[in-house]
């Protein structure tokens, strides 16, 4: 609303046919900077984790921006209170998380995406699981977005020494934990994960 | 629309001027170390499905034959700016889809800049504040909702623990926007963050407050309608220990709207949430009344559409389809809901916990109407209605007693099995003049693990009422061949449908592969047409037959 009644505004009025044309450039113009930027990006391994603002259990705002381990690899797990694949998921990692980190040094963040109506929950949940991880609530889904996990979860994200998303995966099956340690053992290597 | 193309231009301007800024550094400094354009992200998702016509289960004739919904994702950052799209295309749109979703476009695009204490968006985003009972906007894909305010939005944070946001736009509509303005305002405060006296103290107590109007002409011949409507809400969290508690109020001035027939009646909210938790033990508390709080940036909107606020429904969220078959959708109109649950782990190693110890859950939820009642004679006003603030109505709306125990059994087998007993009033949340459905439900989920990543899953799963089509039972059988493929084959059938003839089976097999975060699904079968709710909102589905594809990917 802040282009109402420039010059602009009015010669595009008259101009739908441009417009039209117009459309397409500027999608094609979008994508290629795009694709260039990404095509750049490469040199390192991933991409940091985006800043958003979500909630901790005791109702504390908390940015993700913030979210560190001293340098050693993290798991970001986006799960809900309602779906029966992640809280296995979490459960089965829970069973062997002591011993993953004696050995890799790694920190889980469950982030439930949990809406109102179950937010209050998610702490409850945690904790008659026994689930000894960094929990926050992403109520609105906004931290969700900004790390473009569909409409999938559970959605696990390995996060390397300096931050960086290196891989990612949706779904979970029995024994998937087992592969989500071969991944975090060669991250805490310093090995550049290919697949 | 002329103002979305606008936009886009500006936009890409913006980052074409960010992105030569850099080259013209680049050529300057030739170590790609030290070039950093910024990053580029999204994720993509396709629905397609081909339709083949059954008229015994009603699913009819489409056209087309072939319908497709498309999403496209693209975010780009760099340092403090994020940038991004949505591309979709309903080509056309799925069957049951809102049919207001035809042809393609962008109908999200925004871009951000953040520096410390202060953000600022503009065009399309989505917001929350508190519980949502003032404003929520959300993407519910599945229900075909999207709610994306399209505006200005600045979030604030003055000083330690205040966090203050403001916003002002018109809601997404389909391809448009709709025709009422929405401005919002809220404020919080952490105490324990922005006072150092409370920092180490173990109460944690949070503050909140909101005011959202809407603005929208009035362009009735004979009522006078209030152009602007005010909803305001406070809320506050307090954490000690192990125990919890939260509530949010919200009151909304007279907003005459078709959802509540034109009435001038104010509305309010209350929620109340309540919890305590120990590790293996816990219990929660939560309740809500609702009266007149419909709220809308079109007072003419239905369904779906141009909803401002949120009101959760507290009900338990069911996964298995048969605990999902009769869903309950808050009413905005007006009820009293609560649900407790409780959950209890057996330890390991007991004579009832076995070795890896049992989980049980118990789940008592409800809503009531209010107790209301109706102005007789003169309503100068055009009240309606007058409600007992502390009463209960006396009609049932929705029930849910829900037991489950979930055991490992070994490494190789584990389970759940579970009991719920629901009423749902159909009348109320689905077709008036509707019986009350009273069901009963039992679920088994059995999952045998062959190899580290290899499982078959059974589920089975009956329901019994003497309402609407009687008894049902549905079996599926999920082979999860390696941590990339898996094969599911389903049966839900109304065995018990009083009239022999429409005993129908609806069978469903899948095919899925996924692979890092790429997934593709292949199935083919009926779908029976059902209701489908997240919260307060719902969507019907009609019957269908035939293949579906659906894609996921991230990048």
């Amino acid at each position: 609303m802040f282009f109402e009644h420039t010059t602009a505004d009015l010669f595009f009025y008259y101009s739908f046919n441009f417009i039209a044309h117009m459309k397409k450039i500027v999608l094609g113009l979008f994508l290629i900077t795009g694709l260039t930027a990404a095509t750049i990006a490469q040199n390192s391994e991933g991409r940091i984790i985006p800043s958003v603002d979500v909630k901790t259990i005791d109702g504390k705002t908390f940015n993700t921006g913030k979210i560190a381990n001293d340098g050693k690899p993290m798991i970001i797990d986006f799960w809900a209170t309602w779906c029966k694949p992640c809280k296995k998921e979490l459960d089965a990692i829970s069973e062997v998380y002591a011993d993953w980190q004696k050995e890799t040094g790694v920190k889980l963040i469950a982030i439930s995406i949990d809406e109102a109506r179950s937010s209050a929950k998610v702490g409850p949940d945690a904790k008659t699981h026994g689930w000894n991880y960094e929990i926050y609530i992403d109520e609105n889904s906004d931290f969700k977005r900004a790390m473009n996990v569909g409409e999938v979860v559970p959605h696990v994200f390995i996060v390397n020494g300096k931050g960086e998303i290196v891989w990612h995966h949706e779904g979970f099956v029995d024994g998937g934990e087992d592969h989500i340690y071969e991944i975090l053992k060669k991250v805490a290597a310093g090995e550049k994960i290919t697949e | 629309m002329r103002k979305i193309y606008l936009k886009s231009i500006t936009l890409t301007a913006f980052i074409t001027a960010v992105l030569y800024s850099n080259s013209s550094v680049a050529q300057l400094n030739l170590n790609p170390n030290n070039l950093n354009l910024g990053e580029v992200h999204g994720n993509f998702e396709a629905n397609a499905q081909y339709y083949i016509p059954d008229s015994t289960i009603g699913a009819a004739e489409v056209p087309e034959k072939m319908l497709v919904n498309g999403y496209a994702n693209i975010i780009y950052t760099k340092g403090k700016f994020t940038a991004g799209i949505r591309y979709e295309s309903y080509l056309n749109g799925l069957q049951g889809y809102p049919s207001g979703f035809k042809g393609t476009g962008i109908p999200y695009r925004f871009a951000t800049y953040k520096a410390d204490e202060l953000e600022v968006t503009v065009g399309s985003f989505y917001e929350q504040f508190g519980n949502g009972l003032t404003i929520r906007c959300y993407e519910q894909r599945s229900l075909g909702l999207d709610n994306a305010l399209d505006g200005i939005r600045l979030k604030y944070k003055p000083f330690k623990g205040v966090y203050l946001k403001g916003l002002v736009g018109k809601q997404r509509s389909f391809f448009t926007t709709g025709p009422g303005l929405v401005r919002g305002f809220d404020g919080e405060i952490q105490l324990n963050e922005a006072f150092a006296k409370l920092a180490d103290k173990k109460t944690v107590i949070t503050l909140g407050g909101s005011f959202v109007s809407k603005f929208q002409t009035d362009a009735d011949p004979t009522l006078v309608l209030p152009q602007n409507v005010g909803n305001s809400a406070g809320r506050f969290s307090i954490t000690r220990n192990n125990f919890q508690m939260n509530g949010e109020y919200a009151y909304k001035i007279n907003d005459p709207s078709q959802d509540n027939g034109f009435n001038y009646k104010y509305g309010d909210a209350i929620l109340l949430q309540a919890n305590y938790a120990v590790k293996g033990f816990a219990i929660s508390l939560n309740g809500s009344r609702i009266d007149n709080m419909s709220f809308r940036s079109d007072r003419t909107a239905q369904l779906t559409n141009l909803l401002i606020n949120y009101v959760p429904a507290l009900s338990k969220q069911h996964t298995y389809s048969l605990l999902a078959f009769y869903p309950y959708a808050s009413q905005a109109r007006g009820e009293i809901e609560y649900s407790t649950e409780v959950k209890y782990k057996i330890k390991k190693e007991t004579a009832l916990g076995g070795k890896y110890g049992t989980e049980i859950t118990i789940n008592y939820s409800g809503a009531n109407s209010l107790d209301t009642t109706r102005i007789k004679g003169e309503d100068r006003g055009h009240l309606g209605y007058t409600s007992n603030y502390l009463g209960v109505g006396k009609e049932v709306y929705f029930r849910d007693l829900y037991i489950e125990i979930t055991k490992k059994i070994n490494k190789t087998w584990k389970g759940s099995l579970i009991y719920a007993h629901q009423i749902y009033n159909k009348s109320i949340i689905q077709k008036p003049g509707s019986p009350s459905i009273h069901s009963n439900i039992v679920v088994a989920d059995i999952t045998y693990k062959l190899k580290p990543t290899s499982a078959l899953r059974l589920e089975l799963q009956n329901l019994q009422t003497k309402q609407d089509h009687q008894d049902w039972a549905y079996v599926l059988l999920e082979y999860t061949i390696n941590e990339n493929w898996f094969i599911a084959a389903g049966d839900q059938y109304n065995y018990g449908n009083e009239h022999v003839k429409e005993r129908y089976h609806y069978y469903l097999v899948n095919v899925g592969y996924a692979k890092k975060a790429n997934r593709i699904t292949l199935s083919y079968g009926k779908q029976r047409e059902g209701i489908f709710c997240v919260g307060g909102v719902c969507r019907n589905v009609p019957a269908s037959n035939g293949f579906s594809l659906s894609i996921t990917s991230s990048f």
